[in-house]
């Protein structure tokens, strides 16, 4: 592996109430690259990403043991600050969650919590952005416009761009295109080719197929294990683990 | 088996109309409340001139001849209901604010419960209330101590739970999605609500403000006991006041059924019932578009 | 790093501020509720309960004024009742959506947002006047039956459109009748809603005064009659406020009214947790 080691995940385990939701987990995820989490549903795969930029925090009665070290750093460690951590990972959701304001607005929201007040300089990162997510040419006349009167593709690119709008390092990204439709879905598979170069991608996926196109590496969750981790093809080809391979080849999930 | 299908068609068709009359109750009564309140303001409003009734400064109904101007009382409902909403909306927007997003779960509990019993008090007693109470605090201010300000800190204890029951559910509509997608941009909780979720629930927290607004603007009881009701524009908020309910409630006890002065109560109750009835208006307004933008953006 | 301590320190001072503002709404309530029972309570006695005021209120008791009240409460849901919950029927089981449904719906809210002395000023011409009723219990009692409507209508309604919709295909696929589905089955159902709202609607009528004074009158003795004009609690409580009577006796009045209006209010929330529960774990 010629890239460096981005996030470092080492004894993981994660418990809703009594529930125990990851166990033992242990991967390593280097830089600019794209790493697809694949398994059956509830098998902790989207649990995991969530715990990658702390969004778990949100939900009650959590508790997790381990370590998550991002360049070397534990986001579990009391010093971490969660808002600094959110603002290097990215995260883009399963269903896009523009919100209830302008195209310009939305891209330029991250900024503007972070400290940017310059008109010029919002300006320049909104159509960086949105170019960068592969949306400025359908949306530069309408800035102004609602971001809830986009189309479902347009409107997940937008979210895109408004994760790349705050310059993260990394991008989660939470079946990205499950709720889109097939030119959609190619067109934010694209962008992910083009967006790994700069950054580092995690993306949680249900589609064998999408897997196997656009990730170098990739992982497989059952029931809150991480059952084989490596590169996509040999996952793929010449899978290690029995379960694995039936998952792979369709036999479960 | 024919004939008792028929015989059922029968009956739900008579079941059906006798639930529409019951339903039909309601519409009908808004229309005699209309009609009733306005045929009896009209020699009023006739004699005087509606102008002349709404802009006079002058109420002299016991002067020969009388007058009959209740620009000091729309004044008086002006001036209570804007300091009320002064007072009462910072602190029912922080308490929901409070509830729909920080407050631990058992906390978020008890408070609506103190909001329910805020709002079950009847409005005499927090006139009593206000009368042995703030009255004479008040009063340590200068003057009586009843006047626009005790008034309206009375007003603003009555619009609160209003105020914060209707703005709490708005904020609560908000999707979850807005909030995940702000707070995993980085934003701080309380960035995420002044930036994301506040203006998502823009107008519910509006039609919360209007509803206290007519809550207060009706309010009798309550304000007749700490109010002074001198039917003069206040010069002060240390100043007795009128307001246009106090005016109907003070004068209908003595008022002669049939002459001028007992019209011109009633034409102070429809100034009243038109002033509330464009806020309802508005209300609907406000909501109908809330409504409608939700379903716009649940179909994309 | 710097930033995002500085948005802490400013999302800190903004929590405090939330808290301050969630802590005044508590303490005001508990100040309003603990001032007046704290001075009420000493002058509740049996005799305060079951005597008759004397020289207008100064001495004595409040009976007649508690009694009217009771029956002014029953009397006003012997009317609200049937046409409240029958118009939720129908606006929530028979009526298709439609332009009626929606100005049905639109008086309801209208009636909702209308001040208590307009009410007041509506009964003493409508009931009192024109249909000859003048200060009595009936006419206090039809326009308390107006002011709760819109409550009953709304909370009965909720109350029968969170049914769910299994319970009335199973009713009707065993060939009972709409309305057999309705009075058996739904109605039932919904029943804990429902009552929930009418506790509601009896806080809201044991507290009306504006809309009382010039329907119902103050005559200071029990009602012998539906035509008996007849004084309640809340108007008791004002006459003796405004007119300076009697201080003590205001504030005894005024505890036994906020102890009856805690205890609907207290059952109604009980009311609607239960119903809640049950849906869950029916649901």
């Amino acid at each position: 592996m010629e890239n460096a080691v981005k996030i470092s995940v080492k004894n993981l385990n994660l418990y809703y109430g009594d529930l125990q939701a990851l166990k033992e987990v242990n991967i390593e995820i280097s830089e600019n690259s794209v790493t697809a989490l694949i398994g059956p549903s509830g098998c902790g795969k989207s649990t995991f990403l969530k715990t990658l930029n702390r969004m778990n925090d949100l939900i009650p009665n959590t508790k997790i043991t381990g370590e998550v070290l991002l360049d070397g750093n534990d986001i579990y460690a009391g010093d971490c600050d969660v808002i600094e951590l959110r603002k290097n990972i990215g995260m883009v959701f399963q269903k896009p969650n523009p919100f209830p304001m302008s195209v310009f607005d939305n891209v330029a929201y991250g900024p503007r919590v972070h400290g940017e007040r310059n008109k010029r300089a919002l300006q320049e990162t909104v159509e960086r952005s949105l170019k960068a997510a592969a949306l400025w040419d359908e949306v530069k006349d309408r800035l102004s416009k609602p971001a809830l009167g986009l189309s479902g593709g347009q409107q997940q690119r937008l979210c895109i761009a408004r994760v790349l709008a705050v310059q993260p390092e990394v991008v989660l990204m939470d079946e990205p295109t499950s709720s889109l439709d097939p030119i959609s879905t190619g067109k934010i598979e694209d962008l992910m080719d083009e967006l790994k170069k700069k950054y580092t991608i995690i993306i949680v996926t249900h589609n064998m197929q999408q897997a196997a196109r656009i990730s170098e590496r990739t992982a497989f969750f059952l029931l809150g294990d991480l059952i084989e981790e490596g590169d996509t093809i040999d996952i793929f080809k010449t899978p290690r683990d029995k379960r694995t391979e039936d998952y792979i080849t369709g036999r479960f999930g | 088996m024919k004939q008792g299908t028929a015989r059922w068609r029968m009956n739900d068709k008579v079941i059906r109309s006798l639930l529409f009359v019951c339903a039909a109750i309601s519409v009908v009564a808004v229309l005699l409340i209309t009609v009733m309140i306005f045929v009896e303001a009209f020699p009023a409003l006739k004699e005087t001139g509606v102008w002349d009734f709404i802009a006079g400064t002058k109420w002299k109904p016991t002067d020969t001849p009388p007058q009959f101007g209740i620009l000091p009382m729309i004044v008086g409902s002006v001036y209570v209901t804007g300091l009320a909403l002064l007072f009462g909306l910072p602190i029912g927007m922080a308490t929901s604010i409070f509830m729909a997003e920080i407050a631990p779960p058992k906390v978020a509990v008890v408070l609506r419960r103190a909001i329910e019993i805020l709002a079950g008090i009847p409005s005499v007693v927090y006139g009593f209330f206000g009368l042995m109470m703030v009255v004479p605090i008040v009063q340590t201010l200068g003057g009586t101590g009843m006047s626009v300000l005790t008034a309206s800190i009375i007003l603003a204890v009555m619009i609160l739970p209003t105020i914060v029951s209707v703005s709490e559910a708005a904020l609560r509509a908000v999707p979850a999605e807005y909030k995940e997608g702000s707070l995993a941009l980085g934003a701080s909780h309380w960035q995420t609500i002044v930036r994301v979720q506040v203006p998502a629930a823009k107008s519910g927290i509006l039609a919360a403000t209007v509803l206290g607004i007519g809550r207060a603007v009706g309010e009798t009881m309550a304000v007749i006991l700490v109010a002074g009701n001198i039917p003069v524009i206040p010069e002060s908020i240390l100043k007795a006041v009128r307001t246009m309910t106090v005016n109907i409630v003070l004068e209908m006890g003595y008022v002669q059924p049939g002459s001028l002065h007992y019209s011109a109560l009633f034409a102070t109750g429809a100034v009243l019932f038109v002033f509330i009835m464009l806020l309802n208006f508005s209300i609907r307004a406000l909501t109908k578009t809330r409504g409608e933008k939700q379903k716009n953006a649940k179909k994309h | 790093m710097q930033r995002s301590t500085r948005k802490k320190a400013v999302q800190g001072v903004a929590f405090s501020f939330l808290w301050i503002g969630a802590i005044i709404t508590i303490v005001v309530l508990l100040v309003i509720v603990g001032y007046i029972l704290y001075q009420g309570v000493p002058g509740l006695s049996w005799e305060f309960l079951t005597q008759s005021p004397k020289a207008g209120g100064k001495e004595g008791g409040i009976l007649p004024m508690l009694v009217n009240t009771i029956f002014l409460v029953i009397a006003s849901l012997a009317i609200a009742i049937p046409v409240g919950v029958l118009s939720a029927v129908f606006l929530a089981e028979y009526a298709k959506q439609g332009r009626i449904v929606r100005l049905i719906r639109s008086a309801a809210e209208n009636l909702a947002g209308i001040p208590s002395i307009i009410f007041g000023l509506f009964g003493f011409i409508f009931f009192g006047k024109i249909l000859g009723l003048g200060w009595s219990l009936l006419n206090g009692a039809l326009t308390a039956a107006i002011v709760v409507l819109p409550t009953i209508m709304r909370t009965s309604e909720e109350a029968l459109l969170a049914v769910p919709q299994s319970y009335r295909e199973g009713s009707l696929s065993l060939g009972a009748t709409r309305w057999q589905t309705v009075t058996r089955v739904v109605l039932p159902a919904a029943s804990p809603g429902i009552l929930a709202g009418l506790m509601l609607s009896m806080g809201r009528i044991v507290g009306e005064t504006a809309a009382l004074i010039f329907t119902l009158g103050s005559a200071d003795r029990i009602a012998q009659s539906l035509m008996d004009s007849a004084r309640p609690l809340s108007v008791h409580l004002y006459i003796l406020a405004h007119e300076g009577i009697s201080t003590p006796k205001a504030f005894s009045t005024a505890t036994v009214l906020i102890i009856l209006v805690l205890i609907l209010n207290l059952t109604a929330a009980f009311l609607v947790s239960r119903a809640n529960k049950n849906r869950k774990t029916k649901g």
